[in-house]
Parts: C-alpha cells; structure tokens; sequence
C-alpha cells in the first residue's frame, strides 16, 4: 500500500521509547544481580535469616540447609535448585510478558509503534508456544512460597530465644509480597473460578475468583513490588553475612 | 493550558491531515479558530466548512457511541469526537491521520471490511434448551462478567492498533483481532450457551498469535479490559484444553465444555 507520509514506524511524538527503556533498566538490573548473587555460593545465611534467593536450601552443602535432598557430591550454588521456578514463573508471567515483548524484543516497543522485526509469529511457535506452562510455574511456586513463610517465622528465633529484628520484618515482607504475586497470576485466577460459565452453581469458586480478580487488577504493581523487595532481601541478609552492617534488633 | 483554547481570545488550531487516497498522498496545513469545548471531530467539520469541503471523514453520532471517526490523533488511534482540543498545548500543531490498518479509500477513510469478514467466522450463541417451564434462566453473578463485552461499539481502534496486523500484513488470514476475542469471550462466557469455540480461537482465529502488549485495552474507548478479561481467561481455556495434560486428565477444571 502506498501511503508514503503516513507509512513512518510512528505518527508519534511523546515520548513513548521512555517505558520500554525504564523496563530494560529494571529488568536488566535485577537479572544481572540476581545471577551475580545465584553464583556466590555463599554469604546467604545470617543466623537466623536465610536469602529467598537461596530458599529452600536443598542440598547437604548449604550454610543453612532447608530439606537435604541433595548429597555431598553437590557443590555448585543451590540457588541453582531453586531460582528456576520464581524465574520460570515469572518469564511466563502475563505481565512480564508484556514488559519484555515491548521493552527487549520491541514487539511493538509501543502502540502503534512498529515492530522492529518484519516476521511475526507471537506464540504460535516454539520457543514462545512454551509461555503455555505458566500455570505449572504457578503451582511449581506454591511450595516455595510455603519455605519462604518458614524462614520468615523461624527468623524470629535467635538461637533458642524469641526476638524481632529488622531482617525479620524484611522476611515477613518478603513472604507476603510473593504471596500476592502468585496469588495474583491470571492463571491463579483461571484455576480459582475464570474457567467456569456459571457461577452460580460455584459459590466458592466464585469468591476466590472475585477475590483474585481484584488483586488481578494490580498484578504488574505487585510485580514490580515483589521483584524489587525479594532483590533488597538478599542484599540485606548478604550485607548482614559479610558482616557489613549489624542487624538492627527490636526485641 | 486549557486558558489559551477558550472561546474569544483569537485562539486557533494548527491540524496536520491527511490528504489522499491508496495510490499516494501528503500531509496538508489547515488553521481554523478554536472555540471552547470543541474536539477534534470539530476542527475536522471546520476545515470542511472552510477550507477543503472534500475533506473525507467518516463520522455519526458525536458521542463516542457510533465507532465511526476513529483515526490516528498524533501518532495515536482514537476516536476523533471524544478528543477534546483542550488535552494539547496551546499552538501545538496536532496531526490527523487515518487509521493505519485498514486499507485506505480516500483522506481519513478507511475500509474495515476485515472486521465483517471476521465477524461471520465466528460461530454463532446457541442456547441451551428451554427449561420445564418453557423459560431461560441466567444469574446476576453470570451476567456480570459478560456485561463488560457487550459495552464494544465497533470502533475498531484494538484492530487498528493490534501489531500482529498493523505491522503484519501476511497474518490478516489467520487472525481474528482483539474486538473478535471479545465477542468469542462474550460467547464462550455466557451461561446458556453450548457451543465450544476453543478449537476456532486455536486455529481460525489465532489467539496464539497475540503477545498481550495491551495495546487493545490503552486504546479502548470504551474501557474495556480486552487483555485481562477476554484475552488472557480465553488463553488460558485453550491451555487447558490443548496444553495441560494434567488437567486434561483431570477433565473437569474448564467448566461445562472442557
């Protein structure tokens, strides 16, 4: 079609390249250290808190061991075990999603702004078709979510006696904002009730599906949230364990 | 901001529309005075009145009702008469383009025969059948949720702005638009209907082509939540029913047609 003027990537003029660049900042900066603190192997436990990044610690190795699944053969980092669940869930996560489709692979990098490739595909085909087996991440994160509670509440025992500090707090945080990130998932929200055509004859499902529904809504916020609260406790707890700051006690 | 745009004061509008048709065209100048309250569909009808009575708009109810006048306001589709002038800087020239999508007929018309085309491949509501007593029954709590779908006017700004066809032209066979994700919902949602539409949204429709950039739901005058609502729970019934195995084994988490 030969539309000439009209046809430029964007009739745009705000500034529409400022979100997606916000985003590759974001996300960018948390997967660099999120690896960075995945391959440490160490300075993840400060009695008694231990880093979400390494929680559950499954193996025989671990400063702080959770379940001993895994032997003394086992050396490498244990986050290893573990960070590919949070990971994969939230690599799959609807909003995360959008975030990345737009800010890395600038597909649209913003509305009615062209994509940068000529093909499209979306997730027709693999690898992307894959983004089906978000609901498995998001019962894969149910346990997790279920340690992360247990070091929050034994990060109130201080060697056998009953105390608050800071790092308990930013534990119990902790918990509850991954809580309401799984909690929130649109496939949470599938499975609670979404997927029914009568409510009526489901009255439970229907107010869990209510329920979620309304967190639903501020699923991105609670993303954002969780992403950046879960990255300040492993800085904590490892700023604790290289004996940089002193956590501060309530009780 | 808005001061500068009041009737009286001499203010004008400085618009950028665009004149032509399919083989070719350009952006053209136009100043005509700004008088309190109007919106673009306003200054569209006064570079009419004054300055290029061809001008051709394709317009109805004035009230953001009708789907008629959407076009690209600065680089972004909406609906020309729920664009108050009184949103742009004063003495900001404000570009008006056709809606990029569709195949162009002449100046800020387009032809979005597509979304008819589309329209027809949907497999239409078929009811249950009647109660004992001769009558259908449907409840608030079900109702509720479909309401939303039936708020759509037609105005085809998902489409336009959808990338999977705005940018892909070879994807228009396969892919049936957001608007249409919200009718097949509206369907697939609705309490008294029996048909499966699971395996038409998989294949014909091409719901695996959409990455929910939610682009459909910005652009939405009528502030449907196209991605969340629509999209997304009828993704995840075509995941239950072609991609989880488990549920597949459990054969009961979809409701009545999964």
């Amino acid at each position: 079609m030969s539309t000439l003027a009209i046809d430029k990537r964007t009739l745009r003029q705000d500034t529409w390249w400022l979100e997606p660049m916000l985003v590759v900042l974001g996300l960018g900066a948390f997967a660099v250290y999120s690896t960075w603190a995945a391959l440490q192997n160490g300075n993840y436990y400060a009695a008694p808190y231990l880093s979400p990044f390494y929680s559950p610690c499954l193996a025989i190795n671990c400063e702080h061991v959770s379940v001993p699944l895994f032997g003394s053969w086992y050396n490498w980092s244990p986050a290893i075990l573990i960070l590919w669940i949070p990971g994969g869930f939230r690599l799959t996560c609807y909003y995360y999603r959008k975030a990345y489709y737009r800010s890395f692979f600038w597909s649209p990098p913003a509305c009615a702004v062209r994509d940068a490739a000529s093909g499209y595909s979306g997730e027709t085909r693999f690898p992307f078709i894959l983004q089906n087996i978000h609901r498995y991440f998001f019962w894969a994160s149910l346990p997790i979510l279920a340690f992360l509670w247990w070091d929050a509440i034994i990060a109130f025992n201080f060697g056998g006696s009953f105390g608050i500090g800071l790092g308990t707090l930013v534990l119990i945080a902790n918990a509850a904002l991954l809580s309401l990130y799984s909690f929130s998932c649109h496939s949470c929200r599938h499975l609670c009730g979404g997927g029914l055509n009568s409510f009526k004859t489901a009255p439970g499902r229907y107010k869990a599906w209510g329920i979620i529904t309304k967190l639903n809504e501020k699923h991105m916020q609670i993303a954002w949230t969780s992403l950046v609260w879960v990255g300040l406790t492993d800085v904590y707890v490892r700023l604790l364990a290289h004996g940089v700051i002193q956590d501060l006690r309530f009780i | 901001m808005a001061e500068a745009a009041v009737a009286g004061n001499g203010a004008e509008a400085k618009m950028r529309v665009w004149r032509g048709d399919a083989s070719g065209g350009e952006f053209r100048d136009y100043t005509v005075p700004l008088q309190e309250g109007m919106v673009v569909l306003d200054v569209i009808h006064a570079i009419q009145a004054m300055h290029a009575g061809d001008l051709a708009v394709r317009w109805n109810c004035k009230a953001g009702k009708c789907g008629s006048c959407s076009a690209e306001v600065n680089g972004k589709p909406r609906l020309m008469c729920m664009t108050r002038m009184n949103t742009f800087e004063p003495g900001e020239t404000i570009t008006v383009a056709p809606i990029k999508t569709f195949p162009l007929i002449r100046d800020l018309v387009t032809d979005v025969s597509y979304n008819y085309e589309k329209a027809k491949t949907i497999p239409p509501f078929k009811p249950k059948p009647k109660e004992a007593d001769g009558t259908r029954r449907m409840y608030q709590e079900d109702i509720d949720r479909v309401q939303e779908f039936h708020k759509c006017i037609e105005c085809y700004l998902c489409q336009d702005v959808c990338h999977v066809i705005r940018d892909h032209d070879d994807n228009k066979p396969s892919f049936a638009g957001p608007r249409f994700f919200v009718r097949v919902a509206s369907l697939e949602m609705h309490p008294l209907d029996t048909d499966d539409r699971l395996e038409f949204l998989r294949n014909e429709a091409g719901l695996g082509f959409c990455n929910i950039t939610k682009c459909c739901t910005e652009v939405c005058p009528e502030h449907i939540k196209i991605t969340d609502n629509s999209i997304i729970p009828m993704k995840e019934r075509v995941v239950t029913r072609f991609y989880d195995p488990i549920a597949r084994l459990l054969g009961a988490l979809g409701g009545k047609k999964s």
